[in-house]
């Protein structure tokens, strides 16, 4: 892949990034930009220089004026991932009249200083990057920008509190909303618990006037009992079909008196919203305060559609808002924009089979005791035992239970410390029973936070700090028969202790949605390994993905709490909304193009975009890609059999350029020798 | 057909590790060999005349016009051979798949020499009893020394030897595509066409064997792969591949005229890798594995499966010439 001998040589520039210590520290910066100049002139390079930071105005000034006065073609920076600077310094190249994409970034932070410790071996590996990245370069070619149109609507999925949010933020500024719920009403986890540390205001009061406002705010379309099915399009412009699951309501005539579900013969345990505690009827509202007010009808419990006779509802609703014959219908949305706030999964906690979940019956979830301590939930606020009348004398509350474990999940569910404390609060409030908590270590972060543990500590409750062994009903002597004994480690005293106690309560882990892995291909981003939403950056883009138009909110993108959900919802319209102001989006021209002649119409590439964006002209028998639809994720590139399929930025001559470039730095004799060696 | 100083061109053709069936080709062109024979004065060509390698020796350098190499260099002697024809000829063209990109004789890139004897000189059906091995050098009783050429740990491909002007795929190459190339040349020599530039492919298509194949296909989905002797009935309009049957076409060159998926057999991919491309058992694989019609880890793997002989079937004719085991390494760019 030697360049073309006919081309003039071009004239590249070598900029050699110290990243402060970053990379100066593990990579002899000065010894590499020195072996540039002397070793790769023969290339073209005319200029190799290092510096403290490229990336500041000072030393962008300095590829600009090379740019003119040593008349740089091509420009090769050494510094960090190109997800960080790329644009920096294809701005910096544009500004001294050279095309952006004439400038190629080498990673020797994250690809070498960061993961090496050996600095010899960083130099030299440095080295052969950038010379692979000069090889690269001269192949590059000049590129323009696309520009595409940004759809004002924005579609929002998920209706917990993130959703919300980011719903009321771009509705609030005058755009239209579609905000999809998959549940008959919005509210998400938020609506289901009691009291919200550390402030200890009451969930609802704080959730149900947003949910209000979501539900009447003229922007804002509500698709509850809804689920997205399919997404086309790109960013800007993105085609989305929704279903609409039958409520068996007429939404339009419903007053939501309620009429229908006090009348229902049927009642049934609700394992949903109550968590198992409450029954509800088989036409229902999840809770009095739902948004849409709206009931749906439970087909699988309803009477009529198990039996074909009562049809009760019907009879009694005032309106005659109830209809049977209702069935899925599908809605076609065109939107510019995506957040996606689909939140969190409760872990399951029968899965840690010694702390008696299931088994033993006062042992309680998180979600059971939310249900409990809310006034209008299934015991109306009181803290009792499974039979519904006796107050707990002792409480013992085990904190990760299903997180920070390796035999479930690794991480911190981030939550559960603050909710527990919460916890302990309550009952001593409510009960004046004793509290016990047994923690790993205490994670009270954030504001306020640890003001809150404080309190929690004067008010009496105990802290036993260890991991709980097992959660048993066996007593082995006085003071343990008829209770729930808590088997633990007090790592403090260095001691076994069993306490007894009337109720145990565990703080269950978060856990990515059953569905994330699914959802997350439906809108064409990624999930991590423990299944959170991937973020395009860990710090500096946290609500954005690697796919454009796409945004993610809330715990879908991994544990949070509330305010963390509420400023990512607020984050993730503050993104969009900055995109509909601008009316358009700048996209990097890097497409996939299929050369017509040498397409043989084998049809391999037709089913593989992930965008729709290839087609096929049965009268030619030839495959096109359609490059307003194209994204450059080339993956048609890689599978054309005729290699008939190339993309801009991406080409073979480049990729084999830079490899090339990698393996001749310093030791092409050699490898021949290993070759041959290898099977003499 | 020897040199006798008519001042016509000078034509050499050269055997190397192949079968030989290049040179049938060429004698299959017909009545077309006439042509070869008013043309050309024949120089070198071992398998129609008689010459010794110390004429060719004595030749100027590019006397020869025209010289059609086929096979690939295993040897010693390919590779004298190889820079003894490319210092004598003007034109040099890698001549059919051995030559090109190392063929089957190239699969033996998969084994080591060590192997490659053992598979030869210690079989259950040797008679080998004192495990004699090629040896380069021998002396007889009589104290004279014997030689024969070295063997080469690696196929390589005329073209990681020396310098090749024209590379004609195939195994071997179609008789109607030597002919226009030889028309090609009578016609450059007349002044009356142009050759194509060095380096180029001739005597092939632009595209790949799908392009010349009749049968219908649609979008790919593969939910199993069968050997065709596994199928029932193969259907004798459908795309080969769509049946489960591993066809090469896809990424095989055009120029043959599909014979093969015309007559129900699959491509086997003798006329190698499209233009610009450079690891022909690479782009297959990729392209063939992206058309799995499954998501589960391991129902794909066992779908995969099913692909009989996977080196076999996807490096049959191009290991020496591919990034995987290519007699040189890539580091040139398979260049000498």
């Amino acid at each position: 892949m030697s360049a073309d001998p006919t081309k003039d040589k071009e004239r590249i520039g070598v900029y050699v990034c110290h990243c402060g210590t970053n990379i100066s520290a593990t990579v002899d910066v000065e010894n590499v930009a020195v072996w540039a100049k002397d070793k790769l002139a023969d290339d073209g390079v005319v200029v190799a220089r290092d510096y403290k930071f490229m990336c500041s105005s000072l030393g962008q000034e300095l590829i600009e004026r090379d740019i003119e006065r040593e008349g740089l073609t091509r420009v090769v920076v050494a510094a960090c991932s190109p997800h960080l600077h790329e644009n920096t310094f294809r701005g910096a190249c544009h500004r001294a009249g050279l095309n952006g994409y004439l400038c190629e970034m080498v990673s020797i932070r994250e690809q070498v200083s960061w993961v090496h410790t050996d600095k010899i071996a960083a130099t030299a590996k440095a080295k052969a990057m950038i010379a692979g990245g000069v090889e690269r370069v001269i192949e590059n070619e000049p590129l323009e920008s696309l520009h595409v149109p940004i759809h004002p609507d924005t579609l929002v999925v998920g209706g917990g509190i993130a959703g919300i949010q980011a719903a009321l933020e771009i509705a609030d500024s005058g755009n239209k909303v579609y905000l999809v719920e998959r549940e008959p009403s919005i509210g998400g986890h938020m609506a289901q618990f009691d009291k919200t540390f550390p402030t200890l205001d009451c969930a609802a009061c704080i959730l149900t006037p947003k949910m209000v406002s979501a539900g009447t705010h003229p922007n804002i379309e509500l698709l509850t009992w809804s689920e997205v099915e399919r997404v086309d399009g790109f960013v800007g412009n993105f085609t989305v079909t929704i279903k609409k699951k039958p409520r068996y309501v007429i939404e339009e005539l419903c007053t939501g008196c309620g009429i229908c579900w006090e009348k229902c013969p049927k009642h049934v345990v609700d394992d949903v919203f109550e968590a198992g505690l409450g029954y509800r009827a088989a036409v229902y509202t999840p809770f009095a305060q739902a948004v849409p007010k709206y009931p749906v009808i439970d087909t699988e419990n309803c009477t009529y559609f198990q039996r074909g006779k009562c049809r009760a509802c019907e009879k009694f609703c005032p309106t005659n808002a109830i209809d049977f014959t209702q069935t899925e219908t599908y809605i076609s949305v065109t939107v510019g924009n995506i957040i996606l706030a689909t939140g969190y999964d409760l872990f399951d906690a029968r899965r840690v089979v010694q702390y008696g979940y299931g088994r033993l019956a006062n042992v309680f979830t998180s979600i059971e005791f939310e249900r409990m301590c809310n006034a209008s939930g299934p015991t109306n606020g009181e803290i009792v035992l499974r039979d519904g009348v006796t107050p707990p004398k002792s409480v013992g509350i085990i904190h990760c239970v299903g997180s920070r474990d390796r035999n479930y999940n690794n991480y911190c569910s981030v939550i559960c410390c603050m909710s527990s404390l919460k916890f302990a609060h309550l009952v001593k409030e409510r009960t004046g029973a004793e509290v016990y908590n047994f923690y790993i270590d205490m994670r009270t972060a954030y504001k306020d936070y640890d003001e809150f543990y404080q309190r929690v500590l004067e008010e009496g409750t105990l802290f036993v700090r260890g991991r709980v062994a097992e959660v048993t009903d066996a007593a082995r002597g006085p003071g343990e028969e008829g209770k729930i004994i808590i088997q633990a480690e007090d790592t403090l005293i260095g001691k076994q202790r069993r306490i007894p106690v009337d109720m145990v309560l565990l703080a269950a882990a978060l856990e990515p949605r059953k569905d994330a892995k699914e959802v997350a291909q439906k809108f064409g981003i990624s999930c991590s390994a423990n299944g959170w939403y991937t973020e395009k950056h860990p710090k500096l883009d946290p609500v954005a993905t690697m796919t454009e138009g796409i945004f993610i909110a809330g715990a879908a993108q991994g544990p949070k709490d509330i305010p963390t959900s509420v400023s990512q919802g607020a984050a993730a319209a503050g993104r969009v909304l900055n995109r509909i102001g601008r009316g358009e989006i700048e996209l990097e021209p890097v497409r996939a193009t299929v050369e017509a002649a040498k397409c043989s119409g084998c049809r391999i590439c037709n089913n593989l975009c992930p965008f729709g964006a290839i087609i096929f002209h049965e009268d030619l028998m030839v495959s096109e890609v359609k490059h307003a639809l194209c994204q450059g994720c080339g993956t048609c590139v890689a599978a054309c059999p005729a290699g008939a399929i190339s993309g801009s930025g991406f080409s073979n001559g480049q990729i084999l350029a830079q490899i090339e470039g990698m393996l001749m730095f310093d030791q092409p004799a050699n490898l021949l020798n290993l070759a041959e060696m290898a099977l003499a | 057909m020897s040199d006798n100083g008519s001042g016509k061109p000078k034509f050499a053709m050269y055997w190397a590790a192949s079968c030989g069936g290049c040179e049938i080709a060429v004698l299959n062109i017909g009545e077309k060999i006439l042509d070869v024979d008013a043309a050309f004065d024949v120089v070198f060509w071992p398998v129609a005349m008689d010459a010794k390698y110390h004429d060719v020796e004595a030749m100027p350098d590019k006397s020869i016009t025209l010289t059609l190499f086929n096979g690939s260099i295993r040897n010693q002697e390919n590779e004298h051979l190889a820079k003894l024809l490319r210092q004598k000829s003007a034109i040099l063209v890698a001549f059919g798949s051995c030559a090109t990109e190392g063929c089957i004789p190239g699969m033996a890139n998969f084994s080591s020499t060590e192997e490659i004897f053992t598979a030869v000189y210690d079989t259950i059906s040797t008679h080998n009893p004192e495990g004699t091995r090629p040896k380069t050098e021998w002396m007889t009783p009589e104290g004279i020394v014997l030689t024969i050429p070295q063997f080469y740990p690696m196929i390589k491909t005329l073209d990681q030897v020396v310098d090749v002007d024209y590379f004609m795929p195939g195994c071997p190459p179609e008789s109607h595509q030597i002919a226009a190339v030889v028309d090609l040349v009578i016609q450059a020599l007349a002044g009356k066409a142009t050759l194509p530039p060095k380096g180029s492919v001739i005597g092939a298509g632009g595209s790949t064997v799908c392009d010349e194949c009749v049968r219908a296909r649609n979008v790919k989905k593969i939910d199993k792969f069968v050997r065709i002797h596994e199928v029932a009935e193969v259907d004798p309009t459908l795309c080969l591949l769509e049946q489960g049957i591993l066809c090469n076409g896809l990424a095989t060159r055009s120029g043959c005229g599909a014979l093969c998926p015309g007559v129900g057999a699959a491509c086997i991919g003798c006329y190698g890798p499209a233009a610009d491309v450079v690891d022909y058992g690479a782009r297959l694989m990729t392209a063939v594995a992206s058309v799995i019609d499954s998501r589960d880890p391991n129902e794909i793997e066992a779908i995969l499966d099913g692909i009989p002989d996977p080196a076999g079937s996807f490096y049959r004719f191009n290991l020496a010439h591919s990034l995987l085991r290519a007699g040189k390494p890539a580091v040139s760019g398979n260049k000498p």
